[in-house]
């Protein structure tokens, strides 16, 4: 990505109940109409009425990944806002507000405020949001749009409710518009075209819809910030898509019913948030050792416990890693960006099926509560990925003989297996993957457990006097593993060459896009700088990771914790230390400039660790 | 739907052979203590199958932990042994995903009514058709002796060796509140009894809950068959009419000299699957074939544009 020519943020402010979020979907749709990049961070308090909200919306020539570090313009619902948010104004950039109700403040020079006397331009009306749609008015127009665009996304959002409401609401606007046009100026640089119209869409609707993707046909919830919005675009386009959704009573039932619907040879699929997680790990294990294969979603908010529910963290690798009594292994993944989130869910579930086991997709709030524009021809070439179910056995038997290749032990000691008919559902086959029927088939009848079983099914939990089937099925489970990186692409440097980069950013998942735009700046600084982000968790991928620490002549881990979580974890598979770390744990995702300073500071060499400062840019 | 009829139908196809309750033997024998209450469950769900032409491939039994959870391998059919307390949640999203499966559960008071409460709580509102076998006791057998959520007041067990302080929890007026369908009380000792409870419970379209008073001969000496023996009466034999779910609470709170057995609630409320539109036509969810069409997705992109 080349430095955008065009990048602008505008952030709407007010309390909840307010109508933040409508003006902000017509903004955003106008925009990804107009085919400009989008991302969008609702910061947000777990309240229904009351309260702050603000909601940043960032569009450029080029895809953008965060909420950026400058704000253009300014809307404000509330004094409130006008109070908190005003000094992140500077030269050139406009404060939009009800000249009615809210008060300006002391602004720093070359603030533009643009007041909008809402009573005289809406004639008295009583609706309290009609200052929503005025001030959308006031926004066409100091970015040059044409009013018909807005009047468009007037009829599409309000359609619904009938000719009356969408002309009202046009009208409004106009007025909004006319009253921009006599008073203000717009922005010098007039908004930009892109190539082709773009959609918009949340890291949580990428996962649901890659899990529609991927085939789900059975998935089940229990709502719980931020992963709700998975439950959300499930319930609501279940019908159409055949796919079956549950609330179920707790996380516990959430996981468990998951599982069990997995066991008829459905794919299913759940996401929650650290808290749930914990709720359904003892089911994790169990999934792991019935050998069914789920995908679980787990969308970070920052901890522990309750915690503070809308505020983001990269606080339960360590969580994921360990979830679940015992020794046993699961995919772990943490998407870097919607579109990435969108992607690796069938990818996650071929790799389940294959091997025969749960996997665990790692989100966070700046993926899944962002949003973020998206290719649809990339997104439609998606929904139809390769779906590879493994060794699925499909069809009953009823000739005794004729059992799948594999069905069978390979096991010569010949204590289990003995009859060769006898189809064993957790044959001790050589790379470990044993052939899976699903209840209902003829000549398959078997049990499954979560004690230890042998071969058949058979428990072998309470015999002391057979250590060596013990042995023998973990065995047999541990080797499905042992190729894993074969499936797994290895994580790659982007940016400048190790000999060229004098500093290296090392994150994971979510922090890609930050990092990333960080780099750009820090090139601008004079530092040339790298990235390796890591996606894949488990399996892991040392050695390449090790390449690069070892290559690079400064090493900075990046991630929003506070204890180092996946840095410690990286130690645990490489045993390599890194030079400098940067960390935040505040509630608030990185913003670039967070970054660039804390390269700056930790190249002087003095420290070994940066937080940034808390800032009231959110 | 009636798991019967259909079952039946299939076996016709086929060499009109209709299975014997040894047919249901599990490869497992059981390993419950001598004079168990669970042996009589076993032996009657076994002869229930056998009597209407219930096929082992066609059939699910999922447990829990505990005793009378090692059941699914003394039975034959798919069985599933999960997690202490979850029967209920895998035998939903099992029967959800393939409802042309018959699914039961199987599990003890401590399985179902405690650590599994919840679960029991909706499964029965939510109506979901399956048969739920609980053999009670009264005591956490498998480890060892201590109180159950179905222990009496006063109960000694190597948790409460002064006498347990806590209500017992009322699994048949708890079902009844809850919403399930259909609502026995089995005793474990009366096989012939049990059998036909069974199979009203396997036919029933809904949420069949059958508690079974199935003795603990190790270590329940409160509960043993002679306590039972004289108390237990038969709904059956007076009369009971099972619509009327007070008089079925109240002949349900019963715990003297009579002690009553039988069906005291049966309902006819509709199955999650029935209200369920996804499984308004077509294949069950685990039988369809994969993949969205060009037109599903194309929909939905449309919507994000």
């Amino acid at each position: 990505m080349s430095r955008a020519d065009f990048d602008f943020a505008l952030a709407i402010g007010g309390a909840a109940g307010q109508g933040i979020a409508t003006p902000g979907n017509i903004m955003a749709r106008s925009f990804v109409r107009r085919g400009l990049h989008l991302y969008a961070y609702n910061a947000y308090q777990s309240i229904i009425r009351g309260g702050h909200i603000f909601l940043t919306i960032r569009i450029s020539d080029q895809p953008v990944y965060n909420h950026g570090d400058k704000l253009d313009m300014l809307l404000c619902l509330n004094q409130d806002t006008m109070n908190r948010h005003l000094k992140l104004m500077g030269v050139g950039t406009r404060v939009i507000y009800n000249s009615d109700t809210v008060e300006p403040t002391t602004a720093c020079d070359g603030v533009e405020f643009c007041p909008m006397p809402i009573n005289e331009l809406s004639d008295g009306a009583s609706n309290k949001m009609v200052q929503n749609t005025v001030a959308l008015g006031v926004t066409v127009w100091l970015l040059g749009q044409e009013f018909q665009d807005l009047s468009d996304a007037l009829t599409l959002q309000f359609q619904r409710k009938g000719q009356e409401v969408v002309d009202q609401n046009v009208s409004v606007a106009r007025a909004g518009y006319d009253h921009a046009t006599a008073n203000f100026e717009p922005f010098p640089d007039k908004l930009p075209t892109g190539e082709k119209p773009l959609a918009v869409w949340t890291g949580n609707d990428a996962l649901a819809m890659g899990g529609a993707a991927a085939n789900v046909k059975f998935y089940c919830a229990y709502p719980m910030s931020p992963s709700t919005g998975v439950l959300h675009w499930m319930a609501k386009n279940a019908r159409e898509m055949g796919i079956m959704v549950r609330q179920v009573e707790d996380e516990i039932g959430v996981a468990n019913m998951a599982i069990g619907a997995a066991h008829t040879g459905v794919r299913s699929m759940c996401a929650t948030s650290g808290g749930g997680f914990a709720l359904m790990t003892e089911a994790l294990g169990a999934s792991a050792m019935m050998e069914i294969p789920v995908v679980f979603i787990n969308v970070q908010r920052a901890g522990p416990s309750t915690g503070v529910p809308t505020k983001t963290e990269q606080g339960d690798l360590w969580q994921m890693l360990g979830a679940s009594q015992g020794d046993f292994q699961r995919f772990i993944v943490a998407p870097k960006t919607a579109d990435d989130a969108f992607q690796t869910v069938p990818q996650v579930f071929n790799l389940c099926d294959k091997y025969q086991c749960p996997g665990i997709i790692l989100s966070d709030v700046l993926i899944s509560e962002g949003t973020f524009s998206t290719d649809p021809d990339k997104v439609e070439k998606g929904m139809h990925p390769v779906v590879d179910r493994g060794q699925l056995i499909t069809e009953g038997r009823t000739d005794v003989d004729d059992l799948p290749k594999g069905a069978q032990s390979e096991d010569a000691s010949g204590l289990v297996g003995a009859e060769t008919n006898q189809y064993l559902r957790y044959a001790n086959t050589e790379n470990g993957i044993s052939p899976r029927a699903v209840p209902g088939l003829e000549g398959y009848v078997h049990v499954v457990s979560t004690d230890e079983h042998d071969e058949d099914g058979v428990l072998i939990s309470d015999e002391f006097t057979n250590p060596h089937k013990r042995r023998k099925m973990v065995e047999k489970r541990a080797r499905k593993f042992d190729n894993l990186l074969d499936d797994i692409e290895a994580p790659r440097l982007e940016g400048v060459s190790a000999k060229q980069a004098q500093v290296t950013l090392i994150g994971f998942g979510s922090t890609y896009g930050v990092i990333k735009e960080a780099i750009e700046q820090l090139q601008v600084e004079g530092v040339a700088a790298n990235q390796l982000n890591v996606t894949w968790m488990v399996p892991f991928h040392g050695e390449a990771v090790a390449k690069v620490v070892n290559d690079a002549k400064h090493t900075i881990v990046v991630e929003n914790n506070h204890s180092g979580q996946f840095y410690r974890y990286m130690r645990s598979e490489t045993g390599l230390s890194v030079d400098g770390h940067i960390r935040k744990y505040d509630g608030e995702p990185f913003q670039p400039h967070h970054i660039v300073k804390g390269v700056l500071e930790l190249l002087k060499g003095k420290i070994d660790k940066y937080v940034p400062e808390e800032q009231i840019m959110v | 739907m009636t798991v019967g009829t259909t079952i039946r139908q299939d076996v016709s196809d086929k060499q009109m052979v209709l299975l014997k309750s040894k047919d249901f033997k599990g490869k497992v024998n059981p390993d419950w203590c001598a004079g168990c209450g669970d042996f009589g469950v076993l032996n009657a769900l076994q002869k229930a199958c056998a009597d209407l032409g219930l096929m082992p491939h066609q059939t699910l039994t999922v447990s829990g932990i505990g005793c009378s959870s090692n059941f699914p391998s003394f039975f034959n059919s798919y069985g599933a042994h999960t997690l202490h307390g979850r029967s209920l949640a895998f035998a939903s999203g099992a029967k959800l995903s393939n409802h042309e499966l018959t699914v039961i559960a199987t599990g003890g008071d401590g399985d179902g009514y405690g650590i599994g409460g919840n679960h029991f709580t909706h499964t029965a509102r939510r109506n979901v058709d399956l048969t739920y076998l609980v053999m009670n006791n009264q005591i956490y057998g498998l480890t060892t002796g201590q109180v159950s959520p179905t222990s009496r007041i006063g109960m000694k067990t190597k948790s409460t060796p002064f006498g347990s302080i806590e209500q017992p929890v009322n699994p048949i007026t708890s079902a009844i509140m809850n919403g399930a369908t259909f609502v026995a009380r089995g005793y474990s000792a009366d096989g012939k009894h049990l059998v036909e409870l069974i199979k009203q419970a396997l036919q029933h379209k809904g949420f069949a809950l059958i508690d079974i008073f199935s003795p603990c001969v190790t270590f329940n000496k409160d509960n043993d068959y002679n306590f039972f023996k004289p108390r237990v009466k038969k709904l059956e034999d007076e009369g009971h009419d099972t619509s009327d779910w007070k008089t079925a609470c109240e002949k349900a709170m019963l715990w003297d000299d009579t002690i009553y057995i039988g069906l005291f609630l049966k309902g006819n409320r509709s199955t999650i699957a029935d209200e369920e539109p996804i499984l308004d036509e077509g294949p069950p969810l685990a039988h369809r074939s994969p993949g969205i069409t060009k037109e599903q997705s194309q929909r939905i992109i449309k919507r994000m544009m």
